[in-house]
């Protein structure tokens, strides 16, 4: 389907909002994904879950378009992502959001000109409209007192809540949110688990979380899928995930140690290491 | 062999780099013209790169002149001509030395920094959220700085000059007893219109080149602390080698 032609199906559509289908995704002779399926529903919260070096952040950045499959398609809102080009690729962002680990907020703009951004970049509306709107979502977010602060004088869990506001200020239909729990401590991380949800069902959103915090997830998601060696390891609501008893499962549930993810990286052998000085470290 | 196979690969990644930058120029020539419609933006950083290289230039400025002066006497007086100090001074500083030197102390001072900062704005994702948000980087954030930095030079170069002349003039007059009124006419008799054009033709050429340098260098730094070091490193050092280099071109065509 061309860039132009895929048209957006409508918001209450029982149509998938992303579908990957065979995705395969190599890098530097390294595959990262191998005939990978993933379906995001809409209106769901869908986490993807897997152990550090898995591939979460690689898959959502196939979803935005920032990479291109090796094999197979990524499919977003009908649209076939990788058959678009730069001007397809920005309009169908337009229609997202994302949430990324650090808020990647603009440094050299305050909490309001952030939040003000997309909508200045997108849009001629007169100021007034423009002060209204952010202080709305500034609002929703807990911070219309931070307006004036610096992104340098916000906490992390501040930053990532200016970041959500500026996300859902353009009132995208899916929103992505990278390792939205990282360092946060109990209090921002009960906000943001807060926030996530009810952005989520008032605004009729789709969210997708990438995260690896299993409690938070299990509090949260709708469906999650567990990745792990390339491919779905497992997919189902929190509480299927909970009940699976295969190995990759229980370990990353579990957090065990050891399992078919190893504790070790691949090395010589120990002892011989340690005796024999020509073993190279 | 290996040495061929060196010297190979060290052309095939001088010729990709050479690619990528001209593509990247291009890409960035393209946006201008968008750019330029958000003025505000393009005085910011000709704020940041001019305004604020302003005291690191008038203080070189001054000091290059009162050298070629102390110099420039020195040379004259042994063909006892010293009245023509003016016009030494005045043709080396609008012809050679005030786009030469700003445009190397430019990649020292602006060109560094454009391009840590760009840098530092990938490595913290800033670059990204911006394209997430169907935002181009290039068009928002490196046309801007590159606008910035081709309209700053010829006025730094041009500031760096008029400095110059009066450091010269300071030197050549107050200290070693040159004639003012011989000083003045005479680089105003010999100094043609086409000099100062010459020298502005070269400081928009230098301005183009190290602006161009510096926001490439960003937007290609790779994300880590080492990344952008490495990167400001080589804005440095390409750009002064493209001053050199394009100062001869320009010189010998010129001429």
């Amino acid at each position: 389907m061309s860039a132009s032609a895929g048209a957006a199906p409508p918001l209450r559509s029982a149509a998938p909002v992303v579908r990957l289908s065979g995705v395969g995704y190599e890098i530097n002779g390294r595959t990262i994904f191998d005939g990978l399926d993933v379906t995001i529903e809409r209106g769901k919260i869908t986490a993807i879950m897997g152990p550090s070096g898995t591939g979460k952040t690689t898959l959502l950045r196939l979803i935005t378009g920032q990479i291109r499959p090796s094999r197979g398609r990524v499919d977003v809102n009908g649209q076939d992502v990788g058959a678009l080009d730069t001007d397809g690729l920005y309009r169908l962002r337009r229609g997202m959001g994302m949430l990324f680990q650090n808020g990647a907020l603009l440094t050299d703009l305050d909490v309001y000109e952030n939040v003000a951004f997309p909508v200045r970049e997108h849009t001629t509306l007169p100021e007034p409209l423009v002060s209204r709107l952010v202080l709305m979502k500034l609002q929703a977010v807990g911070l219309r007192g931070a307006a004036r602060l610096r992104p340098a004088e916000l906490s992390g869990g501040m930053a990532r809540r200016v970041a959500l506001a500026r996300a859902i200020v353009m009132d995208p239909q899916i929103l992505i949110y990278d390792e939205p729990f990282a360092g946060l401590d109990p209090i921002a991380l009960g906000v943001v688990l807060r926030l996530i949800r009810e952005t989520n069902d008032a605004l009729g959103l789709t969210s997708i979380v990438v995260s690896h915090d299993v409690r938070e997830i299990s509090l949260l998601a709708d469906r999650a899928y567990l990745l792990s060696g390339g491919t779905v390891a497992a997919a189902g609501t929190p509480v299927e995930l909970n009940a699976d008893a295969s190995p990759a499962v229980r370990q990353f549930m579990d957090g065990l140690a050891d399992g078919p993810v190893p504790f070790h990286y691949p090395a010589p052998d120990y002892a011989a290491q340690l005796l024999d000085a020509e073993v190279p470290v | 062999m290996s040495l061929v196979s060196e010297v190979v690969g060290t052309g095939r990644a001088v010729l990709t780099k050479s690619g990528s930058f001209t593509l990247f120029t291009l890409r960035l020539l393209k946006v201008t013209p968008a750019a330029l419609k958000r003025w505000r933006l393009v005085i910011d950083q000709v704020y940041n790169t001019g305004a604020l290289s302003l005291v690191i230039i008038m203080l070189s400025g001054l000091f290059v002149g009162m050298v070629l002066g102390l110099q420039g006497y020195d040379l004259l007086q042994r063909f006892g001509s010293t009245e023509s100090l003016g016009v030494a001074a005045g043709l080396a500083l609008l012809k050679e030395l005030g786009p030469v030197v700003t445009a190397l102390l430019f990649a020292g001072r602006a060109g560094t920094a454009l391009t840590s900062e760009i840098g530092l704005m990938g490595a913290t994702d800033q670059l990204s959220a911006m394209e997430m948000m169907a935002v181009d980087p290039v068009r928002r954030v490196c046309a801007p700085r590159f606008l910035g930095g081709v309209i700053a030079m010829p006025l730094l170069a041009g500031i760096f000059s008029m400095i110059g002349i009066f450091g010269a003039q300071l030197v050549g007059v107050t200290l070693m007893g040159v004639d003012a009124g011989q000083f003045w006419s005479q680089l105003r008799g010999a100094v043609e219109f086409r000099d100062v054009n010459q020298g502005i033709l070269k400081s928009c050429v230098f301005g183009f080149a190290c602006s161009a340098i510096a926001v490439y260098e960003g937007y290609h730094a790779a994300p880590t602390a080492e990344g952008v070091g490495r990167a400001t490193t080589r804005t440095v050092v390409s750009s002064s080698v493209a001053v050199l280099v394009l100062d001869y071109m320009l010189t010998a065509v010129l001429l």
